[in-house]
């Protein structure tokens, strides 16, 4: 077990990025709402959610087929985000080497060798594409 | 003590956040239940110390994995009224099923000894969490990482040979070449008599 008060002190400027996160969210929808309840009116009634002459139907069944090639898409963006993930450690670690220097730089120059081949069957086959 | 208090707090929003996953009537709900497991999962990652696994998870699981799970979850046009039409039928065999799975669990639950937590090995002197595993993974493990690198080109070709297809009588626009067309040979001038046409029988470039 690490010593959680350090790991919590390298991570203090992320939670406060993140609470400002939360923070201006929470101001950019609710100032809206505010001023839009102190200064409009509000009568809601059914058609206003009607659509508007050829518009789309606001509410309908989200479980349309849509295509297969969002998922091909969606798949290589894993690959290659796996293939970035592997990237990291590697660029830090890569000065405290020592004598493998060479040696976890090969390997690194090969295994995007390896993804680099599938990269270009991809290309070639037009997988990128969308027609 | 406050470690084990966020300890608790993570571990169990993942069990509720998994018992969420099983037990919510939209599979959709189920989907984002499980990406609340995986952040509660990276937190309790970061609380050991590996902060290079829980941004992975985050950064994998949350960001790729489950976009990929919706996927699929929206593209299944599941009636569950249907499905749920044959569960009284199945009950039995599904009882059963458990009961065996749950006996098995239970064997081997018993018969498992937990020794005292190891201590994590430290990393060498001076280095973070990530740098140590780094010097591991690509020299130590070598063979490991290219092996990965071997799965992730055969997912690769397969997704592509699985769902990609050619679709016939597509134009499309090669850039290059319109890029590299000339006046010289996509112009012909050409000063026909007064009455008398061009000669296109060759075709108009």
């Amino acid at each position: 077990m690490a010593d959680v008060n350090a790991i919590a002190l390298e991570y203090l400027p992320i939670m406060i990025f993140f609470g400002l996160a939360v923070a201006f969210a929470l101001l950019f929808v609710g100032a809206p709402i505010l001023v839009a309840r102190l200064t409009g009116t509000a009568k809601p009634y059914a058609d206003k959610l009607a659509e508007y002459e050829s518009g789309f139907p606001a509410f309908a069944s989200a479980r349309g087929r849509f295509d297969v090639r969002f998922y091909l898409v969606s798949i290589l963006f894993i690959i290659f985000d796996l293939e970035v993930a592997f990237l990291f450690p590697w660029a830090v670690s890569l000065a405290h080497m020592g004598e493998d220097l060479v040696f976890a730089w090969g390997s690194m120059m090969v295994f995007l060798a390896l993804l680099t081949v599938g990269f270009i069957y991809e290309w070639k086959k037009g997988a990128l594409d969308w027609e | 003590m406050i470690q084990a208090a966020i300890f608790y707090l993570l571990a169990g929003a993942t069990v509720l956040a998994g018992i969420m996953v099983i037990s919510a009537r939209n599979p959709v709900h189920s989907v984002l239940w499980l990406i609340f497991a995986f952040v509660n999962a990276a937190g309790l990652f970061l609380v050991i110390g590996a902060e290079f696994l829980a941004m992975l998870l985050v950064i994998v699981y949350v960001g790729a994995v489950a976009v990929l799970f919706l996927f699929v979850v929206m593209m299944l046009d599941i009636d569950f009224a249907t499905l749920r039409a044959g569960a009284m039928r199945y009950l039995p065999l599904g009882l059963l099923l458990g009961a065996a799975l749950s006996v098995e669990l239970l064997l081997v639950a018993s018969a498992w000894e937990a020794g005292a937590i190891a201590p994590s090995a430290p990393p060498r002197s001076g280095l973070s969490n990530t740098q140590a595993l780094g010097t591991l993974l690509y020299t130590d493990y070598v063979f490991v990482f290219q092996a990965a690198g071997l799965i992730l080109l055969t997912a690769m070709v397969g997704a592509i040979v699985l769902t990609h297809r050619e679709r016939a009588g597509v134009k499309r626009q090669d850039p290059f070449r319109q890029a590299s067309r000339t006046p010289a040979e996509t112009i012909a001038l050409a000063r026909p008599a007064v009455g008398a046409g061009v000669e296109t029988e060759g075709g108009v470039r």
